[in-house]
Order: C-alpha cells, then sequence, then structure tokens
C-alpha cells in the first residue's frame, strides 16, 4: 500500500498530529540512512510533539494518524521500548545515580555478554567521543560539554535504529556548539543512522545540510 | 479496656460452650489443691496504674512459677468494673467453664456486685486458706464486711487502706492542720486556692466526698443500708452544703480539679498544694524515696477518724484455673509477700495480718521494715470510719457530677 | 499491570472503613446493635444523650475549638506568607517550623503545659526575682473553661500544617512577578498579596484547612492533656462513655459520635459562610483600592506569633526532656536540684511492648501505603492525567470525617469479623490515616520528575518495569524515604485509632503517653513524649542519611 516497504532509512508515511481537532502537523517524508531531516518552526508549533509520536510518547490528548517506518519495520506499531529510537534532549539528562560507565552499561544492549566484554564496549564507546579513561567519573563533576559528548556515547551504545534530535545543541555555548554538531551528524554517519532533527536554530539546519521542513508557519 | 472488647465479642459470637459441670477445688485439701494448680495459667485481672505494684505483682509472678508452678499473667485494668463486666458477659453467652478471669483485684462496689449476681466461685473458700491462719480479722473488722457487705470468705485479704493526709512541713504550720472536715474547711479559708481533690468518680476524689458525709450525716446508720432515695438529698444535704462552701476556697476556686492521685502529689511537689490525701499511709513516704516528694513531706489524720477499708482477692465462678488462683491467693497472704508489700521501698500497703499470730521468724520481717519518716505508726492512724454501703459512692458521684462536674 | 490496583486499593481503603466505620456508629445511635441486644430502631440513645448534663456546652466548646483553630493558624499561616514570603527571615521560620510537623499532638500538648502552667517553665524561670513568687499563683492555665490553652496547644500544631500546604500552593501562582506587579501599583506587602495571590492559593489548601477543623472540633489527645473537664469537650466525653465498662454504654457513645458528626459539619458549614463573608470583604477593600501600605506592624506582629509558636514548642520539649532525667525539682527552682536516669531505668522495661507494637505498625503501615501511594502515580501516568477533584477529596476523607465518627463503628465492624484488638487490624487503621499523607506528599515531587529520562531510557530499548526500577525509583530515593519519614511520624502521632482498635491489648508510646497524662507524673510523661519526639526525629534523620549513604559518589543525588 505504499513504496516504503522495500526501502531504508526512515519514513514518515502520511504522519498527521491534531490537538483539538487542529492539525498541527502534516508530513511524508523520507530520510535515508546516515542523512538528516531538519525539522523548524517556531516554539510551540508542535515540533516536539512530532519526535514524541515517532519515539512513542506522544501525550493522549493529541490525535495521531499515518505510520512511521525504518526499513520495513513499521514502528509505530511497537512499544517504545521496542523502536530503539535514540533521543537526545537540549538536557544530556545523564541518569544522576549513575557513573558515567553505568550510563553506559545500562544502555548497552543485553546481548552483548559478560562483564569484561560489556565493559570493553562501554569503553571504546567513550573513547569514540573523546573521554577515555572517564567511566567511573561523577556526570554532576563534568564540564558542559562533557556531559553532552556522554549522552551521544550513550545514545549510540543502545545500538538505536534513528537518531530522534530535540534541539540537542540550544543549551550549549557557541564554540562547543558547533564541535557536538559536526561530532553528532559525524556519528550519525558513520554508523548509517537516519535522524530528525528538530530546531529553530538555522545554524544547526545548516549544518546538518539535509532537507528542511517547516511547520507551524 | 480490651477485657471490654473481649466480652463484646463474646456476646457477638454467642459462644455458649455447654460443658458438664466440675467441682470446685476444695481449699481444705490443700495438697490436691497444690498438685492440681501445678501447671496453670492464672489470668490476674488488677489495677495496672501504678509502677512499683506492678513491679510487685511481678515478683509475686516469679516465686509462684519457682514454687508452685503456676504462671502468673498479670491483665493489667483501667478499672475493675471491666473485669466484672467481661464475667458478666460470660455468663450471659453462657460460658460457665473456662472463663477468661481467673483471680481479681476487688473490693466495694465490684464485690457487691458480682456477689449480688452470683459471680463467684462457691462456697466460701477464703477462710480455708491455709494462710488464713495469720489474718486479722478480729480487729480488722474490714476483712469480713466489705463497703457493708459481709464477705462470706467470698474474698481473700490482700491489704489496707486509710485515708491519711500529707503535707509539706517546710511551709505548713503543723498547729493549724485540721483535724476534721469542719477543720479542714476553716483551714481553706484561711488558705485558699492550697487544697482540692481529684475529680470524682476518680476512686481517690469519691473517697473524700463518703469522708465528709460520714463525718457531716446526722444518722450514721443510714450509711450501712442502700441509699435511699425519698430522703436522699435530705440527709445529703450537710455535704453538698459543705461542698458549695469548699469548693470555691480551692485550687483554681474549684473550676478545675486534679485528675487522681499522681496529679494530686505532683501538684503538692509544686507548691500549688499545701495538703493532699491517699488511701494508702506510706505513699509519701515512697513518693520520698523516688525524688517525687521532699523529705519535709509529712502525714496527718483526722482525731474523729477517716474512711478504712481492705482489698481483697477473688476468684470468678467460671475461672479457667481455680486452684492456680487459690494458690495466687493463699501465696499473696503469707507473711513473706505481706511484708515484702508493707516495704515502702517496694510497694508500701499496709498488711492484713495479726502481728502477734506469727512465729519469731516472720514477725522480724515485719521489723525489719523501714516504714520511711513521712508514715504514721499504726496507732497513729486514729480510728477507722466503716465504707458506706455501694450504692452511696455511685449516688453521690452522680450527684456531684451535674452539681459540679459540668459547672462551667 | 500492577500500577492498576493502586487506585483500586486506595480507594478501597480510603472509603471502606470510613463509610462501614460511620454505619456502624449510626447504626447503634438508633439503637441497633443486635450483639448487645439493641434489635429495633429507637430514639432512645440520642434522647439519653440529650439528657446528659451539660451536653450542649460540650458539644458548644467543640465547635468553637474547630472554628477559632482553624481561623486563627489561618489568619497567621496568611499574614506571614504575605509579608515576608521571598525573604531570608522567611525561609529561616521555615526550617523552624517544618520538623514541628512531625512532633506528635500529644507531645507538643504535654511541651505547652510544662511550659505555660503556673509551676511551669515559664514562670519558673522568672520567680521568684521578677515576679516575687515562692509557689506557683493559683492560675488556671491549663484546663481553662474556655479552652483557650487547649485551642492553643491545636493553633501551634496546625501552623506548620497549613504552612507546609501553603509553600506547596506557592510556586504555581508565580509569587515573585506578581508580588512586584502589585508593589508597582503602590500596594502594600500584606494587602497587595492578600488581594492578589492569595485568592488564587486558597481553593489549594482549602481541604487541608476543612482536616483542621475536623480535627480540631473532635480531638481527644490534645482535649485531655489541655482541655477543660468541667465538662470536656464533646469528643472526650464520649470516648469516657466508650471506654466505660457497661456495655451499655456504647449506644449512648454511638448517639454522642453522631452529634460530633453533626457537630463537625456544622462548623464546616459555618466556615463556608466565613469564606463568603470575608472574600467579600476582600472584594469592597480590592475594589475601593486600600494600599494598606502602613502595614509593619502587621508584618512583625505575624514574624513573632510564628516565631512564638516555634519556639515554645521548642522550649516545653526541652523542658519535657529535663523532667525526664530530674530528680526533685521544686518551684521555684529553674533547674532541677539533682539529674538522675532512675526515672529511666524503671521506665524502660515496661517501654518494650509499646515501642515494639509502635515500629511495627508505624513501618508497616507507612511502607504499604507508600506502595499504594507510588502504584497509584504510576498509575496517573498510565493514564496521563491527575486524578479530579473527586478523587482529591476522597483522598482527604479519612482527614475530614472525624476520626470518632468512624473509629467507633471500625471497632465494632473488627470485633464482628473476630480480629478486635490484632495487630492487622491496628496496622489497617492506621493506613486509613497514613494513606492521605503518603498520597499527598509523594505527588508533587513524583509529578515534578523530568519524563525525558523515561523517554530517553525506552530509546534505549529499556521496557517500562525495568526503567522504573533502574531509573525511577532510584531517582526518587529521597522523596519516598522522606514520605516514609512522614508517614512513620504520622503512624506514631496516631492516638485515637490505636486506643480504639487497639483496644488497651495493642498500645503504643502515644497512646501509653496520654494515659499517662491524666497522672501528672511529670518524669514518665518526659520519657514518653521525649521517645515520641525522637521516633519521627530518628526516622527523618534515616530518610536524610540514607540517600546521602547510598549515592554518596553522585553530588547530582545529594539534594
Amino acid at each position: 500500500m505504499n513504496t516504503g516497504l522495500t526501502e531504508t532509512g526512515l519514513f514518515l508515511d502520511r504522519v498527521t498530529i491534531a490537538l483539538d481537532g487542529r492539525e498541527i502537523v502534516a508530513l511524508t517524508r523520507r530520510v535515508a540512512p546516515g542523512a538528516v531531516l531538519t525539522v523548524m518552526g517556531p516554539s510551540g508549533a508542535g515540533k516536539s510533539t512530532l519526535l514524541a509520536y515517532v519515539g512513542g510518547f506522544l501525550d493522549p490528548v493529541f490525535e495521531a494518524g499515518g505510520r512511521a517506518y525504518v526499513d520495513d519495520l513499521e514502528i509505530t506499531a511497537l512499544k517504545p521500548e521496542d523502536r530503539h529510537m535514540g533521543i537526545l534532549f537540549q538536557d544530556p539528562l545523564l541518569f544522576p545515580h549513575m557513573s558515567v560507565g553505568g550510563n553506559l552499561l545500562f544502555a548497552l544492549p543485553q546481548d552483548v555478554r559478560g562483564r569484561e566484554a560489556r565493559r570493553a564496549r562501554m569503553c571504546h564507546a567513550l573513547a569514540g567521543v573523546g573521554l577515555a579513561g572517564l567511566e567511573d567519573r561523577d556526570p554532576a563533576t563534568l564540564s558542559g560539554g562533557q556531559k553532552a559528548r556522554v549522552a551521544l556515547a550513550r545514545v549510540l551504545a543502545a545500538a538505536p535504529r534513528a537518531l530522534l534530535l530535540d534541539e540537542p545543541f540550544s543549551k550549549l555555548d557557541a564554540a562547543l556548539r558547533q564541535q557536538m554538531r559536526e561530532l553528532v551528524f559525524a556519528k550519525a554517519r558513520e554508523s548509517g543512522l537516519p535522524v530528525l532533527l528538530v530546531t529553530h536554530d538555522e545554524a544547526d539546519a545548516k549544518a546538518a545540510g539535509g532537507d528542511i521542513v517547516k511547520i507551524g508557519e | 479496656m480490651h477485657k471490654r472488647v473481649l466480652s463484646l465479642a463474646l456476646l457477638a459470637l454467642g459462644m455458649a460452650p455447654a460443658l458438664a459441670e466440675t467441682t470446685n477445688p476444695d481449699p481444705r485439701k490443700w495438697d490436691e489443691v497444690l498438685a492440681q494448680a501445678r501447671g496453670e495459667t492464672v489470668y490476674f485481672n488488677a489495677w495496672g496504674g501504678s509502677q512499683n505494684i506492678n513491679a510487685y505483682i511481678e515478683w509475686a509472678g516469679e516465686e509462684l512459677k519457682k514454687r508452685f508452678g503456676v504462671t502468673l499473667k498479670h491483665v493489667k485494668l483501667e478499672d475493675t468494673a471491666s473485669a466484672v463486666a467481661t464475667v458478666v458477659a460470660e455468663k450471659a453467652a453462657g460460658r460457665d467453664e473456662a472463663g477468661s478471669v481467673d483471680l481479681i483485684w476487688i473490693n466495694g462496689e465490684n464485690f457487691a456486685s458480682m456477689k449480688g449476681q452470683g459471680l463467684i466461685m462457691t462456697p466460701g473458700w477464703a477462710e480455708q486458706l491455709p494462710g488464713w491462719a495469720y489474718v486479722d480479722a478480729e480487729s480488722k473488722p474490714t476483712i469480713r464486711t466489705d463497703f457493708t457487705i459481709p464477705v462470706e470468705g467470698l474474698e481473700s485479704p490482700w491489704g489496707m487502706a486509710k485515708l491519711v493526709f500529707f503535707y509539706d512541713q517546710a511551709r505548713t504550720e503543723v498547729a493549724a492542720l485540721p483535724q476534721d472536715a469542719d477543720g479542714l474547711l476553716a483551714w481553706a479559708r484561711a488558705n485558699p486556692g492550697r487544697f482540692s481533690y481529684p475529680q470524682p468518680p476518680d476512686f481517690i476524689g469519691s473517697s473524700f466526698l463518703k469522708q465528709v458525709l460520714a463525718e457531716k450525716i446526722e444518722d450514721k446508720a443510714l450509711l450501712q443500708k442502700p441509699v435511699d432515695e425519698a430522703n436522699f438529698a435530705e440527709v445529703t444535704r450537710p455535704l453538698f452544703d459543705y461542698l458549695d462552701a469548699l469548693n470555691p476556697l480551692m485550687w483554681r476556686s474549684g473550676r478545675a480539679y486534679p485528675q487522681n492521685y499522681p496529679a494530686m502529689k505532683q501538684l503538692l511537689a509544686d507548691s500549688e498544694l499545701d495538703i493532699i490525701f491517699a488511701f494508702n499511709p506510706a505513699e509519701a513516704s515512697s513518693a520520698i524515696a523516688n525524688g517525687e516528694l521532699p523529705d519535709t513531706v509529712r502525714s496527718f489524720t483526722f482525731l474523729g477518724g477517716t474512711l478504712a477499708n481492705t482489698h481483697f482477692l477473688t476468684i470468678p465462678y467460671n475461672a479457667a484455673a481455680k486452684a492456680g488462683a487459690l494458690v495466687t491467693a493463699n501465696f499473696l497472704l503469707s507473711p513473706e509477700a505481706q511484708a515484702r508489700k508493707q516495704d515502702p521501698a517496694i510497694w508500701g500497703d499496709p498488711t492484713v495480718l495479726a502481728l502477734a499470730k506469727l512465729d519469731a521468724e516472720d514477725r522480724a520481717r515485719f521489723d525489719a521494715i523501714d516504714l520511711g519518716i513521712a508514715t504514721l505508726r499504726p496507732d497513729e492512724l486514729g480510728p477507722a470510719f466503716d465504707e458506706p454501703h455501694p450504692s452511696w459512692m455511685e449516688r453521690i458521684e452522680t450527684e456531684w457530677k451535674r452539681r459540679y462536674g459540668v459547672g462551667n | 499491570m500492577l500500577s492498576r490496583l493502586g487506585p483500586v486499593f486506595a480507594i478501597g481503603l480510603l472509603t471502606a472503613p470510613v463509610a462501614f466505620g460511620l454505619a456502624g456508629t449510626v447504626l447503634p445511635a438508633f439503637g441497633f446493635l443486635p450483639a448487645l441486644g439493641g434489635m429495633r430502631f429507637s430514639l432512645a440513645p440520642l434522647a439519653a444523650l440529650f439528657a446528659e448534663p451539660a451536653i450542649a456546652a460540650s458539644a458548644l466548646m467543640s465547635l468553637l475549638t474547630g472554628l477559632s483553630t482553624a481561623l486563627v493558624s489561618l489568619i497567621a499561616v496568611m499574614l506571614f506568607t504575605a509579608a515576608w514570603s521571598g525573604t531570608r527571615a522567611f525561609a529561616r521560620v521555615q526550617h523552624l517550623i517544618s520538623p514541628l510537623l512531625s512532633v506528635p499532638h500529644a507531645a507538643a500538648a504535654f511541651a505547652l503545659a510544662f511550659l505555660i502552667a503556673p509551676s511551669g517553665l515559664l514562670i519558673r524561670m522568672v520567680s521568684p526575682e521578677l515576679t516575687g513568687w515562692h509557689r506557683p499563683p493559683d492560675l488556671l492555665i491549663v484546663h481553662d473553661p474556655m479552652g483557650l490553652t487547649m485551642m492553643a496547644g491545636l493553633i501551634v500544631k496546625e501552623i506548620p500544617f497549613l504552612l507546609l500546604m501553603t509553600l506547596a500552593a506557592l510556586p504555581q501562582v508565580k509569587p515573585a512577578r506578581t508580588r512586584t506587579l502589585i508593589a508597582a501599583m503602590g500596594y502594600g506587602r500584606i494587602a497587595g498579596f492578600v488581594f492578589g495571590l492569595w485568592p488564587q492559593i486558597y481553593p489549594q489548601i482549602r481541604l487541608p484547612v476543612f482536616a483542621v477543623i475536623a480535627f480540631a472540633t473532635s480531638v481527644v489527645d490534645v482535649a485531655a492533656i489541655l482541655g477543660p473537664t468541667t465538662p470536656p469537650p464533646l469528643a472526650v466525653r464520649l470516648v469516657g462513655w466508650m471506654n466505660d465498662p457497661d456495655l451499655s454504654m456504647r449506644f449512648l457513645a454511638s448517639a454522642g459520635a453522631l452529634l460530633q458528626l453533626a457537630v463537625t459539619a456544622l462548623a464546616i458549614g459555618l466556615w463556608i459562610g466565613l469564606e463568603k463573608l470575608a472574600a467579600r470583604l476582600r472584594d469592597r477593600c480590592a475594589g475601593a483600592g486600600l494600599r494598606l501600605r502602613a502595614d509593619a506592624p502587621v508584618r512583625w506582629a505575624a514574624l513573632a506569633v510564628m516565631l512564638l509558636s516555634a519556639l515554645a514548642i521548642f522550649a516545653g520539649l526541652a523542658a519535657l526532656a529535663l523532667w525526664s532525667v530530674a530528680g526533685l525539682w521544686q518551684f521555684p527552682d529553674a533547674l532541677p536540684a539533682s539529674f538522675e536516669l532512675r526515672n529511666w531505668l524503671r521506665v524502660l522495661p515496661h517501654l518494650l511492648e509499646p515501642l515494639r507494637t509502635t515500629l511495627i505498625v508505624a513501618l508497616v503501615s507507612t511502607a504499604i501505603a507508600t506502595l499504594i501511594a507510588i502504584l497509584c502515580l504510576a498509575r496517573e501516568d498510565e493514564m496521563g492525567h491527575p486524578p479530579g477533584r473527586g478523587a482529591l477529596a476522597l483522598i482527604y476523607l479519612p482527614l475530614i470525617v472525624p476520626q470518632v465518627a468512624f473509629l467507633f463503628g471500625l471497632q465494632l465492624l473488627f470485633i464482628l469479623i473476630g480480629s478486635a484488638a490484632t495487630l492487622t487490624a491496628l496496622i489497617l487503621a492506621h493506613l486509613v490515616f497514613v494513606l492521605p499523607y503518603a498520597y499527598l506528599c509523594l505527588k508533587d515531587p513524583w509529578r515534578a520528575f523530568d519524563k525525558r529520562y523515561d523517554q530517553l531510557a525506552a530509546g534505549l530499548g529499556k521496557p517500562a518495569w525495568r526503567r522504573f526500577l533502574s531509573i525511577r525509583l532510584p531517582m526518587m530515593t529521597r522523596p519516598i524515604l522522606t514520605v516514609v519519614a512522614i508517614g512513620f511520624s504520622v503512624s506514631i502521632g496516631l492516638y485515637l485509632p490505636t486506643v480504639l482498635i487497639g483496644a488497651g491489648r495493642l498500645t503504643t508510646i502515644t497512646s501509653e503517653a496520654v494515659a499517662l497524662a491524666s497522672g501528672g507524673n511529670r518524669r514518665v510523661i518526659g520519657i514518653y513524649a521525649f521517645l515520641q519526639m525522637m521516633l519521627p526525629i530518628i526516622g527523618f534523620a534515616v530518610a536524610t542519611l540514607v540517600p546521602a549513604l547510598i549515592f554518596r559518589r553522585f553530588r547530582d543525588m545529594q539534594v
């Protein structure tokens, strides 16, 4: 019934989201592996609502229609935890009751077995964002940039099917912001992950380099 | 309080175990009683509001276990009437065997009520106990007549009580102390706010009312009979005239009362009251020993006499451990237990025994007791007034409550 | 899902005991109690009730106590918040007063009595030097016929409760912004607050205020310790009838409980009338544009009242602790002549049994209550919305229906099913009162949890139960333990449920302390009240130390 089934990447098929009968999002788009779709709009336009829909946490007050696929899997039919959508918010949201390494170990899929193997994968992931050796640190003692990197390493460690980015750079200062943009998009390309980016910052869209959809205008 | 709940539960469930009648143990065959008692558990229902009395009962339990193999369980009551209510409820529910109360600390109205309703083990057993031989029934008439009710061996004497007054000689002039109820009124007039009595129906407070009634009533013989409603107002007028005069002169002008004797004791220690009273002559000495009262507190009594009575132990008709209860009553009557009880350092409750009947060794136990500086010697305690018939207490309590209990 | 059971349990536990209890009270009040031979309905118990001497005076005393306690404590809290919120003094007083919430009512009442009695600590401190008194003045302070001391005892305990409720409601009305706005129009601080912010805050603390009225109209322990005795307030008298060995007095007690229900309902009804009057007065003043800028005296008075109420309790509690180790301590000595541990040594063996019951009942009822509260809140998360007004009123039900009115019937129910005076029954009875507090105290921190943590963990592929156990619960450790400490202190302070359901066979530190109150042995009362106060403090200390210890390596988990 649609052409998306045999193709790869993230496919949003006639996704509509309405609040009290008023449609705020209506979208059909494909995001290829490694590519970025940037959704832009003023605050309150429903950008984050779209992410919540794809991630599976849409507030029941919204009425949603349409479907979302990753590769040939309809993720909108799945529970949030079975969708494997890696999310980055504007705050790093590291779990404050776990060490840096603990945060990553929590994210690693269960099929990585054995203490040693898991620990090795965790250290590797940390090194991948340039933070080798920080695994025993309390997240609260990290700098803002370090926290953002750990958050990225954590989301990648879970082997997601796609990345959902909710203004992930907006709280970083200008220099860090540029660095993180490069790092996140590089990692996404490296892992072949389709990325859905929500932002109101033109510079983000420019750095992402993919399609841009404007909503709420 | 839980006894009441139990009795209610019994009623609610309509428990009626119809067991065959068995004969009561006979204290004249004491060896059989002892044999039967071994291994029994005696539920002793006794007022539990005093730490030193509870400790004494605990001691008795240890000795009974050691010597006779009887386990004593102190069921601590707030009000003896609840034990009576339990037996009443058990009888109503047809539980004539294996009742939950084995031994009750009792006297006065509760005894009258139990005896009247046939709730006590019969036939009269108290005077058949081996320990009865030492009891001073001759010079202590209240041992055979409890609040005018003939005892008839249905309860075993445990201790003596007499109304005595306490004051602090460091601040109260001895010469001015009252000698009778009228003297007390005059003293209160001269020292307003320094006397009070616990709010009836507290037992000590009601006893004060009876003391005044006994002094003021014209025909004392009336008190030996049940209240006659027809002339109640008339014969009690002197009492209530007296209280009308006294109450405004009392502590807090009679608008509040101490709740019981311990509260009154604290008020003496705080110098709020100058004269207080208790039913136990050794009470002041024991309070001094505990640091609750200064060692300048002394006792006095009314020359014309004060109320006196005896407190007893009784066994319900349906007790589960009758032999054990007999053994307990007999042990508590023994010179050893009685002497220990009389020691103000332990409890300070006067004995029911006649020292003249004891052998030298047992008499020495009593001679060795230091009664304390604040305790009057037995010969200084003055004449004893008999308790009025139990109906008087109930009636004057109601009348008091109507007149003064809701005054504000 | 397990969480579906949360609301079921909560509603069952909160409404069933109240409903059955009320039925068990109302039926005997009309003469129906088959167990005691009351087989047909009659008005005899009510007739007997109204024939009791001065029953109207007792009822009136209860009514006035409820209204004045609520009025004085609410006004004190309102003026204090109006005058000082947002300042350093406010934060300090808040820290001073919050611990008072966990001091059981009975302990606070003892503290006050030991402080202000004619032979109390205050007069001792200034005598004989300032007063010339070598012996206590004959003044009727404690147990005064007007019940003023009793009201004071209730007010000092209700102030912390209403203050904390107000503090919880305060952030939602954005006080700083509104205050600036109103100040710019030239309104005095208090007038601005009362006209601008209070109308939004009050609806949120209205149920707690009703709970205060219900509690104060029907309180037994504080009334027995501080209240008038000739005659006592209604609730004290009817518990007396309930305790009467004569079982037929139950009919009278039930009729009294019915009257108590009417008195409390009337008090709340009158209060609603007062609310309307006050709102009209406020609107008239605001409409007239009264700026009321010279409010400095009121501001300072509000601060003084708050400080005084806190300091009175603390000083009284110190006096209690002192009495527990005092040897002879005669008037007017400010300190005992000697100190000794004898009182403690003598009381200690008798403490163990009530202490054990206290701890078991408090821990088990709190654990169950916290679990149910968590399940309820987890269910709310699933539903995506908080419960409506009706459900919230339900949660307050056991706090708004006077305890005596339904505990009598509840006791009867337990007797009929044969579990009176069992530990299970007592825990269940405590649960009825602990659960509302557990829910009310947990809901704000629970809802404040950043849901994105949960979404993020879902994105990491973790199922709901795993997210709940590994993320939500650990991150909520501190608020949950705080709720446990609150529930623990609520259970420890419960007097009437313990006395009626424990039926004297199961006693707790609080029921023992109140029973000893009439004896006036200050040393023993001092020991019990000291323990009553220490147990909640230990609870809160554990609630603070445990998370600090578990998460000592993680700074953001520290506060």
